[in-house]
C-alpha cells in the first residue's frame, strides 16, 4: 500500500494502491494524516488502484471523514472498482460518504 | 485457560428470596463438590457489602435488583469501591430493559432473567469467570509493561471468552457456530440468544479494529445486543437500539457490522436485519442456495438516526441458513483471489447440509483449503441454523 498525493488549488487528491487491511491500517492512517494540510478545504481519495480494503481500512476513512467534517472541509472518494464498491455498499458506507465514478466528477461536485 | 479449572472461585449470591440459597446449592452441587465454585449468600445490598469487606477472596457477585435496605443497582455502584476487579451479574425481570441498561452502565458484566434458567446461569457464570481470569492476566501483563503482541493475546482471550460454547437443543432446529481467530487482527464474535415464545436470536458481528480497546468495544456490543434482543422482537429495532447505545460513548471511531436474525420455529419464519453486514446464505434441502437480499443499514456505532431495514423468509423443513463474516468471503489464496461464496454453493450442491456442526466444519475446511499457505488475515466466523425435517 502506498499513498501518493497531489494538490489542485486547495484540494488534496490522495491515491492509494494495493491492499489496506488490519496489518497496515495504522500506516494508511498516518500516511493520510501527514499529507492533509490544515488549509485543505477538500480532500479526495482516489481508489482506482486499490485492490482490497478491510473494515480496519474503512475505519480510517471514517475517522478522516469525521475530522474533515469537524472543520467543515469536504471529503469524497472516487474511482472504486466493483469489488471495493461492494464493500462500501454492504457496510452501508455508501450512505454516509460521497462516492463518485471519476476524479473529474468528484472535483466538479466539490465546486458546488 | 487452565486456571479456571484449577482455582476455586467464590461467588456471592445476593437475593432477599430465601428459596434461592438451597436451590443454588442443589443445582450447583457438582461444581461445588468438584471444588470449582464456592457460594456465600447475602439477603440485601448492605449485607453483601459487609461480606465483601470481610472476605477479600470473593471473585464474583450475582445479585437480584429489587431488595430491601439496599437494592442491586446501588450495590453495583459500591462494589468497585471495595474491589474494582470483582465482576457482577444481575438477575432481572424478563425484558426489564430499563434496569438492565442501568446495571450495564454501572458496570455489570452480564445479566440473567427470571425465572432463573440454571443451565443458562451456569454458562453465564462460567463465561464471567473466564473473562475475569483474562482480565487478571491483562492486568498482570500491563503491570509488566509487555509488548503489543501480548496485548493482542489478551484481546484474543477476551474475544474467545464471550463466545457461546453450548447450543440450544430443540426438536425443531439445530444451531452451531465457530470463530477461527486470525493471528493479529480481527474482532469477530457470534451469539445465540434464547428469546420468549421459543424463538431464538442469532448474531454474527465484526468489529473494525484490533487490540484491547476493540476487544472492550466488542464486549459492550455483545452485551448491548443481548439486552436489546431480549427487549425487542424486531431485528431492525434491535440494531437501531444497539447503534444508539454504542454512539453514546464511542470516541475511538470504532464500529461493528452485525447480522441479527430471529428464528421462530413455530412458523419457521426467519427475520433478519443487517447493520452493514454480509447477507445470509440460504441452502435448501436439495442443495441449491440463495443469497438472501441485503437489507438497508449502516455498520453500528457510526451515525445516529439512520433506520435499519429487515426482511423475512419462511424456511422449509431441511433448509439451512449460513451466517458468516467477511473472513469467509474475503479469504485469499496465493494468487490474491477471494474465496467469495461460489465454492460453498458448489459444495452444498453435491452434499446438502444437514448437521450444523458438520456444515460449519465444511465451511472452515473449504476456506482453509482455498487459502492454502496464505496466512489468514481476518477472523473467520460461521453460524449455522438448520430447520429439521419433520418440524411442523
Amino acid at each position: 500500500m502506498e499513498v501518493e498525493t497531489e494538490r489542485q488549488g486547495d484540494t488534496l487528491i490522495a491515491k492509494t494502491d494495493g491492499r489496506v487491511d488490519g496489518a497496515n491500517a495504522r500506516e494508511f492512517q498516518t500516511a493520510l494524516e501527514s499529507s492533509i494540510d490544515s488549509n485543505d478545504v477538500a480532500v479526495l481519495l482516489d481508489m482506482e488502484k486499490l485492490s482490497y480494503i478491510s473494515s480496519a481500512g474503512l475505519r480510517v476513512i471514517l475517522l478522516m471523514a469525521k475530522v474533515l467534517q469537524g472543520r467543515n472541509a469536504k471529503f469524497a472518494i472516487c474511482s472504486l472498482s466493483a469489488s471495493i464498491r461492494e464493500v462500501f455498499e454492504i457496510s452501508g458506507f455508501d450512505k454516509i460518504i460521497s462516492i463518485h465514478p471519476s476524479q473529474a466528477e468528484a472535483l466538479a461536485a466539490f465546486k458546488n | 485457560m487452565t486456571s479456571t479449572e484449577e482455582e476455586t472461585y467464590k461467588i456471592l449470591v445476593v437475593d432477599d428470596e430465601p428459596d434461592l440459597e438451597p436451590l443454588m446449592l442443589q443445582r450447583m452441587r457438582r461444581h461445588i463438590r468438584a471444588g470449582r465454585y464456592q457460594f456465600v449468600f447475602a439477603q440485601n445490598g448492605i449485607e453483601a457489602l459487609q461480606k465483601l469487606n470481610e472476605d477479600d477472596t470473593i471473585d464474583m457477585v450475582l445479585s437480584d435488583i429489587n431488595m430491601p435496605q439496599m437494592d442491586g443497582l446501588t450495590l453495583l455502584d459500591q462494589i468497585p469501591k471495595v474491589d474494582p476487579n470483582i465482576r457482577s451479574v444481575i438477575i432481572s425481570a424478563y425484558g426489564d430493559m430499563k434496569n438492565i441498561r442501568t446495571a450495564m452502565n454501572r458496570g455489570a458484566f452480564d445479566f440473567v432473567t427470571k425465572p432463573v434458567d440454571f443451565e443458562d446461569l451456569e454458562v453465564t457464570i462460567d463465561r464471567t469467570l473466564r473473562h475475569m481470569a483474562e482480565w487478571r492476566d491483562a492486568l498482570q501483563s500491563r503491570d509488566k509493561l509487555v509488548a503489543l503482541q501480548n496485548e493482542l493475546d489478551v484481546a484474543t482471550g477476551m474475544q474467545q471468552s464471550i463466545l457461546p460454547t453450548k447450543f440450544p437443543q430443540n426438536p425443531a432446529y439445530e444451531v452451531f457456530g465457530k470463530m477461527q481467530p486470525a493471528r493479529n487482527v480481527g474482532g469477530d464474535f457470534f451469539d445465540v440468544i434464547m428469546l420468549s415464545n421459543g424463538q431464538v436470536g442469532l448474531a454474527v458481528a465484526d468489529v473494525s479494529d484490533k487490540g484491547v480497546p476493540a476487544a472492550l468495544f466488542m464486549m459492550s456490543s455483545r452485551t448491548l445486543l443481548k439486552g436489546a434482543a431480549i427487549g425487542h422482537g424486531r431485528p431492525d429495532e434491535v440494531l437501531q437500539e444497539v447503534n444508539d447505545l454504542l454512539l453514546e460513548d464511542n470516541e475511538g471511531g470504532m464500529f461493528v457490522t452485525v447480522l441479527y436474525a430471529v428464528y421462530n420455529p413455530a412458523t419457521r419464519e426467519l427475520t433478519y436485519s443487517s447493520g452493514g453486514h454480509n447477507s445470509p446464505l440460504l441452502v435448501h434441502a436439495d442443495g441449491t442456495s440463495t443469497l438472501l437480499p441485503l437489507t438497508d443499514g449502516v455498520a453500528l456505532g457510526i451515525v445516529s438516526g439512520i433506520p435499519y431495514g429487515q426482511n423475512s423468509v419462511t424456511l422449509s423443513p431441511g433448509d439451512t441458513v449460513v451466517l458468516y463474516t467477511d473472513g469467509v468471503t474475503e479469504a485469499m489464496n496465493a494468487d490474491e483471489e477471494e474465496f467469495g461464496l461460489d465454492p460453498l454453493m458448489e459444495r452444498f450442491k453435491g452434499i446438502p447440509p444437514i448437521d450444523p456442526e458438520e456444515t460449519t466444519a465444511a465451511v472452515f475446511d473449504a476456506v482453509n483449503a482455498f487459502a492454502g499457505e496464505t496466512p489468514q488475515s481476518d477472523d473467520i466466523t460461521c453460524l449455522v441454523l438448520h430447520c429439521r425435517e419433520g418440524s411442523s
